[in-house]
């Protein structure tokens, strides 16, 4: 199995606050891999290390095969991510905004009019393609988002907590669209707080207080806890934790 | 309900007090305003740059340039040998006269008993050019009285100035009482109509909506820090002018904080009115900025002589708050005199200030219903 | 180049949408310029002056005819006695008092007289100098108008063989580059500067500031769009709307409504321009590279442009500033700027005369550019 993400003891401190502590662990090609953990927990840190957003204060790690610290610029072309913080601009348009994002990444002209197409299509937004993205409910918006954010075939796709506020049935249209995409061979590093999603994944990682401290299938885990859900394995874990926001 | 209240009140202390950066420029801005003003804004001419065309090269031009020279006004940059390198003494860019003496300047002067001379200035700037060709024909025309020492000119007019208010033409005396209108309509206007909008825009506004407080209340909350800071601010800008600048309180002080917490109230009022009616900070700066603050520069009478306006201008002028408030500075601070003085500029403030109140508690309902 | 085409489209897509900023971009510079210069006079004139005439003789009222009739001045008061002059000046009725003395006459044409000098009285002049520009302009006008008045009363009576004797220098004034003083031609081109200074500036910061309070600036972060890049596609924009509003405030403005007709070289000074922008946004792009608020960016950009506003030598000549304050307006460039723009525009001057203007402009550009780059990081 291909690794796409690999890292060794990766550590990020600020001052004398050690934000993610010698995380070490591998991810591979196509999997969904869910990384968990509490507010504070230290995963926004991690995955911001693993896209080339933060540079960790210590450690290696290696993401679609180039170096984090040396070939950043390399790890950008081949990665998508979609922020919390939503981020595709409200003031320009669907069309506009898949357009955009697609160019930056390289995308050709006649590309870019084949996969617009073909994502409106796939989102059902055909008819909105030419409304302001402000205009959107926030699901759709948040579909938007990832569709965009995978548009140029990356090899991995971070998201981070991509479906905060939307309700169950969203989610769960949103999660069809990442299996899809892992169906086509693209990694899923997503980070999420809602542990129903964590089932959902092919393995997840549980941060505490800045370490790893569980990696597994979720199955696995709720065999090792002797607990029916996710939710309790997160309880057990997350008990003892000292960092809580 | 008064606790309450100062709670909220205490909050948006916090936020002000703690946005360093803004903080810096907030009170660093008329500290630096008044030094520069203070020390380094004169329309005072010294050291003007001029060249000196002398084709003379004789005792009379010697000495009229030795005068030019060792007086203040003026810096001689270069002794040209022909004039037709004046030209590109003046477009080159920092000359600002030409002064040529003629061939035979002394024998003229003393067979003749007329000669000439010429003062070329760049007018470009005008006023300037006006006042170093008088400070020229100054040092001429002493000159000439200087030759014939002993005997006095006949038919002489003298005449005594003396300069009232401000003795030493001091630049800061016009102009201090123009930086604190200035100042504090920033604070107020500027500061207080974006911080508001800030809130609008991310949302945290609906929060405070719902709270039990009437909103009006709530908004006049987010306004009370302005208000404190612009007082400090006064209070910065009247030690700065006394003790860096010597600049005299004349009159009553306490006249002066009343007066200036009024204007103030006024402008915190007008900041309120543009935060209601914008929905982005960008706009509620560029509306402050543009619509409010270079108007205030410009009609407020301390830059730009009002007098000057065209009609329709000095009309507008009317109804800039800053007008009537520095008019009064002026009169209370300079001139020392008392609320007598001063009533009808009061009044009109006063007036500007309940209207603007009004306005806004109108607005304020209408976006409730 | 690709990706510089598609962040230029979407920037300026963005600018051109946004309904509150489009008119304060185009329409208020140039309502501004239309009507600052009106404002912007410093010429003095009108100046209000009250006349004490304790003598009311034939040669006080000849003075007075004379100052009234010279169209700086406009009678205030007259008529009355010293006190309610006074009181005049308190109430900014007046701006200056001249005092006629008794005798005035009697002793002005005494034959070897020098009016006042013998009982210690002569003309009194009071000025109100809480305005030092209106002051010192208005007694030198004052002054000026006594002054030929002394030599119209001199001519009166030169006929006495002494008056022969006394050389007399006369001086031959031109006005060069303004022959008609209009103000006007000097303030134009200089608030034209400063105009473009602000657009270029505040706007270039608050962009760029605003994607950052937003958010996208995080997802831009991520993409594989270099600094250089993502700093061009802010920058670029506001160059093309830097020189669309020049154009448009000095052709359409300078030119229709003033009548300034550029007298030097067009393109030195579009060249020059195109420089001047370059630096001031990148002073823009600095300045956002330190603040993370909006409100931040505006206050900081707005200490500067204060400063160099002041500094600038638009509203009070450099040469009489003290050493350091004149230090500062060297390192300022909108310093440079206006007076490049009256260089050319007034006066004519040709590449050779701003030859050092042009280096140290693009001096600026690169050191304000270069530090915004460094700063700007996307890996912290």
């Amino acid at each position: 199995m291909d690794t796409v993400i690999h890292t060794n003891k990766l550590t990020k401190r600020f001052g004398n606050f050690i934000a993610a502590n010698e995380i070490t662990f591998d991810v591979y090609r196509g999997e969904i891999f869910g990384f968990l953990g509490a507010n504070g927990a230290g995963k926004t840190t991690a995955m911001r290390m693993l896209c080339g957003l933060s540079k960790p204060s210590s450690g290696t790690a290696t993401i679609a095969g180039f170096d984090i610290y040396k070939q950043t610029e390399e790890i950008k072309k081949n990665i998508g991510y979609m922020s919390q913080k939503f981020s595709l601009y409200e003031d320009l348009t669907v069309l506009e905004n898949i357009r955009f994002f697609g160019g930056i990444y390289g995308l050709s002209d006649k590309q870019l009019k084949e996969k617009s197409a073909q994502l409106l299509g796939t989102l059902g937004m055909v008819s909105e393609a030419k409304k302001m993205v402000s205009s959107l409910p926030l699901g759709w918006k948040q579909k938007l988002s990832f569709s965009v954010a995978i548009l140029h075939e990356p090899k991995i796709v971070f998201l981070d907590e991509p479906t905060g506020g939307v309700d169950p049935v969203t989610r769960r249209q949103f999660w069809d669209l990442i299996y899809e995409a892992a169906d086509s061979g693209i990694t899923v590093f997503v980070t999420t707080h809602y542990m129903d999603e964590a089932e959902y994944c092919n393995r997840i990682s549980m941060m505490v207080d800045g370490e790893i401290k569980a990696l597994d299938t979720p199955a696995k885990l709720k065999q090792e806890y002797a607990v029916t859900s996710m939710d309790e394995v997160f309880y057990e874990l997350a008990r003892g934790a000292k960092r809580r926001e | 309900m008064m606790d309450n209240i100062s709670t909220f009140i205490k909050k948006e202390f916090l936020h002000v007090f703690r946005d360093r950066k803004t903080l810096l420029m907030l009170f660093g801005l008329p500290i630096v305003q008044i030094i520069l003003f203070g020390f380094a804004l004169t329309n005072e001419i010294t050291n003007a740059k001029i060249v000196v065309c002398d084709y003379a090269k004789d005792d009379a031009s010697q000495q009229i340039i030795g005068k030019l020279q060792a007086s203040q006004q003026f810096d001689i940059q270069r002794i040209l040998l022909s004039h037709k390198q004046i030209e590109t003494a003046f477009k080159d860019g920092e000359i600002k006269m030409a002064v040529v003496f003629p061939a035979n300047f002394n024998s003229d002067l003393l067979h003749q008993h007329k000669a000439q001379v010429q003062l070329i200035t760049d007018a470009s700037d005008p006023n300037t050019a006006t006042a170093i060709s008088g400070y020229a024909n100054q040092i001429v025309m002493d000159y000439q009285n200087e030759l014939m020492p002993l005997q006095r000119v006949p038919y002489q007019i003298d005449t005594e100035v003396r300069m009232i208010y401000n003795p030493e033409l001091k630049a800061a005396v016009n102009f201090v009482p123009g930086v604190m209108s200035l100042i504090l309509l920033l604070v107020c206007v500027l500061m207080t109509s974006v911080a508001i909008v800030k809130e609008k825009e991310t949302g945290t506004m609906e929060v405070l909506l719902v709270s039990p407080f009437s909103p009006f209340l709530i908004i006049v909350s987010k306004a009370v820090p302005y208000l404190a800071l612009s007082l400090i601010n006064l209070t910065i800008i009247l030690l700065l002018s006394v003790f860096v600048l010597g600049m005299p309180i004349n009159g009553s002080i306490l006249l002066l904080y009343a007066v200036s917490t009024l204007f103030i109230i006024t402008a915190l009022s007008l900041g309120l009115l543009i935060s209601n009616r914008t929905a982005s900070q960008q706009s509620a700066m560029l509306i402050s900025l543009m619509g409010m603050l270079v108007p205030s520069i410009l009609f407020t009478g301390f830059m730009f002589p009002l007098e000057n306006m065209p009609y329709p201008l000095q009309l507008v002028s009317h109804i800039i708050p800053a007008k009537w408030y520095y008019i009064i500075v002026k009169s209370v601070m300079v001139k020392g005199l008392g609320f007598s003085a001063i009533w009808k500029e009061t009044l009109v403030l006063l007036t500007m200030t309940i209207l603007l109140l009004v306005v806004n508690i109108k607005t304020f309902k209408i976006r409730l219903t | 180049m690709r990706t510089l085409k598609f962040l230029l489209q979407k920037e300026f897509k963005q600018i051109f949408r946004n309904r509150a900023l489009l008119p304060l971009l185009f329409v208020v510079p140039i309502m501004q310029l239309l009507i600052l210069p009106l404002a912007a006079d410093y010429e003095v004139k009108n100046i209000n002056i009250t006349i004490v005439d304790h003598d009311h003789s034939s040669y006080s009222h000849k003075l007075i005819s004379k100052i009234t009739a010279s169209g700086y001045f406009k009678l205030a008061n007259y008529g009355i006695g010293f006190n309610e002059a006074f009181d005049d000046i308190e109430k900014d009725r007046a701006d200056l008092i001249l005092e006629i003395p008794q005798g005035f006459e009697r002793n002005l044409i005494r034959e070897d007289g020098v009016a006042g000098q013998t009982d210690g009285e002569q003309l009194y002049v009071a000025v109100n100098a809480i305005n030092g520009v209106k002051a010192n302009l208005g007694s030198a006008y004052l002054n000026r108008i006594i002054a030929d008045y002394n030599v119209d009363v001199r001519m009166e009576w030169a006929q006495m063989p002494r008056f022969n004797l006394f050389p007399t220098i006369e001086i031959a004034s031109s006005n060069w580059f303004n022959p008609t003083m209009n103000y006007r031609f000097y303030m134009v081109p200089g608030i034209l500067a400063l105009l473009v200074t602000m657009i270029g500036a505040y706007m270039c910061a608050l962009n760029i500031v605003k994607e950052k309070e937003v958010g996208t600036i995080e997802q831009i972060n991520v993409t594989p769009i270099k600094k250089h890049q993502f700093i061009l596609g802010k920058l670029l924009p506001f160059w093309f709307i830097g020189i669309v509003v020049f154009t448009v405030g000095l052709f359409g403005v300078g030119w229709l409504v003033y009548g300034i007709i550029p007298l030097g070289n067009l393109f030195l000074l579009y060249t020059y321009l195109g420089v001047y922008l370059i630096a001031v946004l990148g002073l823009g792009l600095l300045i956002s590279t330190y603040t993370e608020t909006q409100q931040q960016a505006m206050s900081i950009a707005f200490f500067f442009m204060m400063v160099f506003i002041l500094m600038s030598g638009l509203f009070t000549p450099i040469d009489g500033m003290p050493k350091w304050a004149y230090v500062i307006t060297q390192f300022s460039p909108v310093t440079y700027f206006i007076e490049v723009m009256r260089m050319i525009v007034l006066k004519g001057s040709e590449f050779v005369n701003i030859k050092i203007h042009f280096l140290i402009m693009m001096g600026f550009a690169v050191l304000l550019n270069g530090w915004a780059i460094y700063n700007y990081k996307k890996t912290n």
